[in-house]
C-alpha cells in the first residue's frame, strides 16, 4: 500500500518550499490536510487562520494578485463549500491560487457525510478558468504539486484522498497537464477513471482481461481542462465507456465525458460508477463495497452492464 | 468631463506634502458630477454608495496614496480594495481623473465590452486591484495584499473600503478577527457609514451598532470621523499610517447621496437607481453649478438590476 495523496502533498509542498513566493494556508486542519509539514520547515511563511474557510480564500486571492503562490488548504467540502468566494475572489479575479482540497470522496469513512467532498469537482468545474488536478498515486500527486508550483498560472484545485492508494506508475511517470494517461490499452471497453479509485479500476481491468475482455484504460488526473479527445478517440473504438470516480456522478468525470461524447457524437454507450446519493458513515472498505468503487465492485458492475 | 484636467499623480513619499484642499474641493465637484453623468447614461448603478465616499477616495488618491497611474503594475505601489464593489463609479471617476484612462471612457460604463463592468473587474481595467461586488470578500483579499506586503519587507500599504450593510456579511468578521491577529498594522479599512442598503435604512433591516464598538473589541485600532469632511479624512489616513502592530479602520460617517438633496432625502430610493436626465440636470446644478450647460441623454432601460 502505498501513500495518502494528502501526504505526498505534503511532503511535495515542503521539498518545493525554499520558493519565496509558496505560502500555505489551512482553517485548522493542518494535522489532516498535511500542511503542518510545510509549517514545521517554513514557519514564516504559513499561517493557520483558524476556522475561516471564507476568509482563507479570500487572504489566498490577495497573496497571489501580489505574486505570491498561495496554497489554500482544508477538505474539500468545506472549500467549496465556499463557492462564492472561490468564484469571485480567485475565479474571476484570475488569481493564481492553489486551493488544495483533501479528504475526497465517500473514502474518508466514518466521519460521514458532512465530511465527504462529493460535489467539489462539480462546482469548481463550473468556473471557465479553475484547473482541476487530482492525482491517482503518490508520484502524480508529487509531480502534479511541483506543476503548480512551477509551471502553472491561475486558478488550481487540487483534490486529495485521506485514504492511501497503491502506486499506478512507476519512475517512469511524467505529469502533463490537460491530458488523459492511457494505463492498459485494449479495444472492447473504454474504462475512464480518477483519482484514488484508478488502481480498482486497473486491477478490474485485470480481471477483465483474464476472463477475455480488453479494456482500455485511461487515467483522468486533470479534469479541467478534460481531455475529451482522447476519451473520444477511445469510444469510437470500443462503444462502451465506464467512468469511475469517488464523487457524485452529477458534475464530476461522468459529466465531463457525458459531455465530450455527446458533443462529438461519439457511437458509444456510457455508465458512470460514482455517487449518486448522499454518503454516510462505515468503513471505507464497507462504504466501497456498497457502492461499487472498490474492485470488485467496478468489475461487478462492468459484467453486468456488457450482458445488458 | 474633462473639465478638470489633472497632472499625473507621481509616487510620493510616505508622508506626502501639505494637501492643496482648493484642489482636492474641486475634485470631489467634480467626481460627483462624473459621478451622475455616469449613471444617467448607463441608465442603471448605485448612486447613493458613490457619492457618500467621494471625500475618502479623492484623499487616497489625490493625496495619500503611493501610486502611479503610469505604471498600474508598479509592484510596489499602495493597494486600494473597493470591498463595496457597487460603489465603482466613484472609483472609476478617480482613476480617470488621475490619469489611468482618458475620461471618456467614462461614459461606456456597463456597456458591453466596457472595461468599466458594472461591478470592479481587476481583468480589464487599470487600477482596479480585485474584482469585487460580492459582498464581504474585499476586506480577506486586502488581508493577504497586506500580508504579502509585510512578507516582502512592507513594501506598501493596503486600504479597503466597506459598506455598513456590507458589514452583515459574516466574512467581513472573520477578516475582522484575524488581521489584528496577524498583526497587520498596514491595512487600513474604511467603513463608508452610510446608513443605507439596498430595501432600506440598515437600522431597520438588520443594525450593525454599536459599530466602533464592535471593531474596537476585535483590537482595531478605530478611528471615528466625519467621512464628508475631507480635512477628516485626511488626518485620519495619515493618523492610520502611524498606528503599530495592529490594523487600523476608520469608521466614517456619511451621507448616502451626499452633494444632491434629493438623494440625501430619501435614501433607500437612491441605492441602486439611477437619475433621469432632468433629476441628473438637477443635481449637476447643485454639485457643479457652472456646468449646467452639459446634460447627458439617458439610455434605457432604466432599472438596477438585483
Amino acid at each position: 500500500m502505498g501513500k495518502a495523496s494528502r501526504d505526498s502533498f505534503g511532503q511535495a509542498i515542503t521539498e518545493l518550499g525554499a520558493d519565496p513566493r509558496v505560502v500555505v494556508l489551512d482553517a485548522d486542519l493542518s494535522k489532516s490536510t498535511k500542511s503542518a509539514l510545510f509549517a514545521k520547515r517554513y514557519p514564516e511563511r504559513f499561517f493557520n487562520l483558524g476556522i475561516t474557510e471564507a476568509n482563507m480564500i479570500g487572504t489566498a486571492a490577495g497573496l497571489a494578485l501580489c505574486g505570491k503562490i498561495p496554497f489554500a488548504c482544508s477538505f474539500a467540502c468545506f472549500l467549496t463549500g465556499r463557492y462564492d468566494q472561490i468564484r469571485v475572489s480567485v475565479g474571476y479575479s484570475d488569481a493564481n491560487v492553489r486551493l488544495v482540497g483533501t479528504h475526497a470522496g465517500v473514502a474518508i469513512g466514518e466521519d460521514g457525510y458532512s465530511q465527504q467532498g462529493l460535489e467539489d469537482v462539480a462546482t469548481l468545474r463550473s468556473l471557465p478558468n479553475m484547473a482541476i488536478v487530482q492525482p491517482a498515486d503518490h508520484r502524480e500527486t508529487v509531480a502534479a504539486v511541483r506543476y503548480l508550483v512551477e509551471k502553472h498560472i491561475g486558478p488550481a484545485y487540487l483534490r486529495l484522498t485521506r485514504q492511501n492508494l497503491d502506486d499506478v506508475h512507476d519512475d517512469s511517470y511524467a505529469f502533463r497537464f490537460g491530458g488523459g494517461d492511457r494505463l492498459r490499452s485494449g479495444g472492447d471497453l473504454t474504462l475512464a477513471a480518477t483519482g484514488g479509485v484508478v488502481a480498482g479500476a486497473l486491477r478490474a481491468a485485470e480481471r477483465l482481461a483474464a476472463e477475455g475482455i480488453q479494456a482500455d484504460v485511461i487515467n483522468f488526473p486533470t479534469l479541467s481542462p478534460f481531455d475529451g479527445a482522447m476519451l473520444v478517440e477511445s469510444a469510437r473504438r470500443t462503444g462502451r465507456v465506464v467512468t469511475v470516480e469517488d464523487h457524485s456522478v452529477r458534475g464530476g468525470l461522468g459529466s465531463a465525458a457525458a459531455e465530450a461524447l455527446a458533443e462529438a457524437a461519439a457511437p458509444a454507450r456510457l455508465r458512470r460508477i460514482g455517487m449518486s446519493d448522499y454518503g454516510e458513515s462505515g468503513t471505507p472498505a464497507a462504504l466501497y463495497r456498497k457502492f461499487a468503487l472498490d474492485t470488485d465492485g467496478i468489475h461487478a458492475t462492468i459484467r453486468e452492464w456488457l450482458v445488458k | 468631463m474633462g473639465t478638470h484636467p489633472m497632472s499625473q499623480t507621481a509616487p510620493s513619499d510616505r508622508e506626502p506634502t501639505a494637501p492643496d484642499l482648493d484642489r482636492l474641493r474641486e475634485l470631489c465637484r467634480a467626481i460627483r458630477a462624473d459621478i451622475i453623468r455616469m449613471l444617467t447614461a448607463a441608465g442603471s448603478g448605485h448612486p447613493g454608495g458613490s457619492l457618500s465616499a467621494v471625500e475618502m477616495i479623492v484623499a487616497l488618491y489625490f493625496h495619500h496614496l503611493r501610486h502611479d497611474p503610469a505604471r498600474p503594475d508598479w509592484p510596489q505601489r499602495d493597494r486600494f480594495v473597493l470591498s463595496k464593489g457597487h460603489a465603482v463609479p466613484v472609483q472609476y471617476a478617480a482613476l480617470a481623473r488621475a490619469g489611468y484612462f482618458a475620461p471618456a471612457e467614462l461614459e461606456t460604463l456597463r456597456r458591453l465590452g466596457s472595461r468599466l463592468q458594472g461591478h470592479p473587474d481587476r481583468t480589464r481595467c487599470p487600477g482596479i486591484e480585485a474584482s469585487t461586488g460580492a459582498l464581504g470578500q474585499g476586506l480577506a483579499i486586502a488581508q493577504g495584499m497586506a500580508l504579502a506586503s509585510r512578507l516582502d519587507g512592507n513594501a506598501f500599504r493596503v486600504y479597503c473600503m466597506i459598506g455598513d450593510g456590507e458589514s452583515q456579511e459574516g466574512q467581513i468578521w472573520e477578516t475582522a478577527l484575524t488581521a489584528p491577529n496577524l498583526g497587520l498594522d498596514n491595512l487600513c479599512v474604511i467603513l463608508d457609514w452610510n446608513l443605507g442598503q439596498l430595501d432600506g435604512l440598515v437600522a431597520e433591516i438588520q443594525p450593525i451598532e454599536p459599530v466602533a464598538e464592535k471593531w474596537a473589541a476585535f483590537n482595531w485600532h478605530v478611528l471615528e470621523i466625519d467621512g464628508n469632511d475631507l480635512e477628516q479624512c485626511l488626518a485620519a489616513l495619515a493618523e492610520a499610517g502611524r498606528v503599530k502592530g495592529r490594523p487600523t479602520i476608520i469608521v466614517s460617517r456619511t451621507v448616502k447621496g451626499r452633494g444632491v438633496s434629493f438623494m440625501e432625502e430619501d435614501i433607500p430610493a437612491w441605492h441602486g437607481v439611477a437619475p433621469s436626465a432632468e433629476q441628473a440636470a438637477a443635481a449637476l446644478r447643485e454639485i457643479a453649478p457652472a456646468e449646467t450647460g452639459r446634460t447627458p441623454r439617458r439610455t434605457p432601460p432604466a432599472s438596477t438590476r438585483h
